[in-house]
């Protein structure tokens, strides 16, 4: 099987990387298009800021190819949220492969950025396995995706937010499997799978 | 629910674990990369790795190192220790660390905060701060304790969070080594002006201390090296008391 994970101007990608070898795939770490096109799994990790990182994929015209792809693709963290409509991080416009917006954590008392594990406590769909309901997974964002009918699994951190989400073969996680030890590896392993 | 986080700190010198006792004293305590995978199985929650090689050989050891836990390790790791300008925090980042600690080298260059974050986000900048309660106030020290600086540790908390920390680790020196439990006053006091997740660290001997310091200190997260090192509490036993205490964790 092929792998292509996305390379861009942000961080983990390294990390991602290793986790699928732990998995048993070697991926390919590229911003070649025909190299993505002709994978069978695209990866869009990331950390970062979305409207640098934005940028730099309109400037290869990443977006545009993310959007047309028909394999199964997965966004992870900040890829979850460029493949929405829009982001209150620097008022970007951004992939708009969900219709949903992204928003910032309000505050109110609660920590910002929400960083460590928290439990999935809705699951649905094919990404997120029903064993995996109440298990915990790593996060650390500032920026979340609400309550939407592509919401794949649900946690809550001040508000219920999508921590993942699915739309035809288009799946993200706004956690990162590639760190949250074992429920992390069977979702990589699920996504192989599909 | 948003679970506290156990971490374990690894002390490095030329690619090998060491623990200090007091910052000082250090004995060897094993491999990195097989401590560390022991840990995340045993169910720690984050690692951290302090790198306190003073040589230029040890440096690049170390990010060797890094690469090989980033292979390893399927939890997340923050990596620290003579990182004194962005390129040597980007060499970490792209050899596979979650997150970088600066400490003294942020006290020497306020602004290196800020251009890590600027560069990488602010959720791969941890400032650590080593303080020494005196004369009436918390006096933040660099050079690993050994030296005293100006600035005391609230308004220096409030300052990085400003310039784009993600997280700050706070190390007691006047607890630190003494196991006889966190500095939770002054933890609840930070934990109160900070609007950024709170690491407890020095101090931890029993496992009544991590009750109090999520209850009483308001920490988000505790760390500790030797009574994890020296098997004196176990991660798993830890985890299991903090959650017939009521405390949510992993």
């Amino acid at each position: 099987m092929k792998v292509a994970i996305i390379k861009y101007n942000a961080g983990n990608i390294r990390s991602v990387d290793h986790a699928l070898k732990r998995v048993g795939v070697e991926a390919l770490v590229t911003d070649d298009h025909k190299t993505i096109l002709d994978a069978d799994r695209v990866i869009f990790p990331g950390v970062g800021e979305a409207a640098s990182t934005m940028e730099y994929l309109k400037e290869r015209e990443l977006d545009k190819l993310l959007k047309g792809l028909t394999t199964p693709v997965l966004g992870i963290c900040l890829g979850q949220q460029l493949m929405c409509s829009w982001s209150e991080e620097g008022d970007t416009p951004c992939i708009g492969i969900f219709d949903q917006p992204v928003r910032r954590f309000p505050g109110d008392g609660l920590k910002v950025p929400h960083m460590g594990w928290n439990s999935l406590d809705r699951v649905n769909g094919a990404l997120v396995p029903s064993e995996l309901k109440g298990a915990y997974v790593y996060f650390i964002h500032s920026y979340y995706v609400p309550i939407c009918e592509d919401t794949a699994a649900e946690t809550s951190y001040m508000v219920p937010f999508s921590a993942a989400m699915q739309r035809g073969n288009f799946y993200a996680t706004q956690f990162h499997p590639e760190k949250s030890g074992d429920p992390g590896e069977l979702i990589l392993k699920q996504f192989l799978k599909l | 629910m948003l679970a506290k986080r156990i971490i374990p700190c690894l002390d490095i010198r030329n690619g090998k674990t060491v623990k200090g006792i007091n910052f000082e004293n250090v004995v060897d305590v094993g491999d990195p990369v097989e401590l560390g995978a022991k840990y995340a199985r045993d169910g720690a929650d984050e690692l951290v790795y302090l790198d306190i090689t003073a040589t230029h050989e040890g440096r690049k050891l170390f990010a060797d190192l890094v690469r090989r836990i980033s292979e390893h390790l399927n939890i997340p790791f923050t990596v620290g220790g003579g990182i004194d300008r962005v390129e040597d925090a980007e060499l970490l980042l792209s050899a596979g660390a979650d997150k970088v600690s600066i400490n003294s080298s942020a006290v020497r260059d306020p602004g290196l905060v800020d251009r890590i974050a600027g560069g990488f986000g602010n959720q791969f900048v941890v400032v650590a701060i080593d303080a020494r309660w005196r004369e009436d106030r918390w006096t933040v020290f660099i050079n690993g304790g050994r030296i005293p600086t100006d600035r005391e540790l609230f308004s220096w908390a409030r300052e990085v969070q400003e310039r784009g920390a993600g997280e700050i680790l706070f190390t007691s020196m006047n607890h630190d080594g003494t196991k006889n439990g966190f500095a939770c006053d002054a933890l609840r006091e930070l934990a109160g002006q900070l609007t950024i997740p709170l690491i407890a660290s020095g101090g931890a001997g029993r496992k009544e201390h991590f009750v109090e310091v999520f209850e009483r200190g308001m920490a988000d997260a505790a760390l500790a090296a030797s009574i994890f090192h020296y098997n004196e509490i176990p991660v798993p036993e830890l985890k299991n008391y903090l959650k017939k205490n009521n405390v949510i964790v992993r």
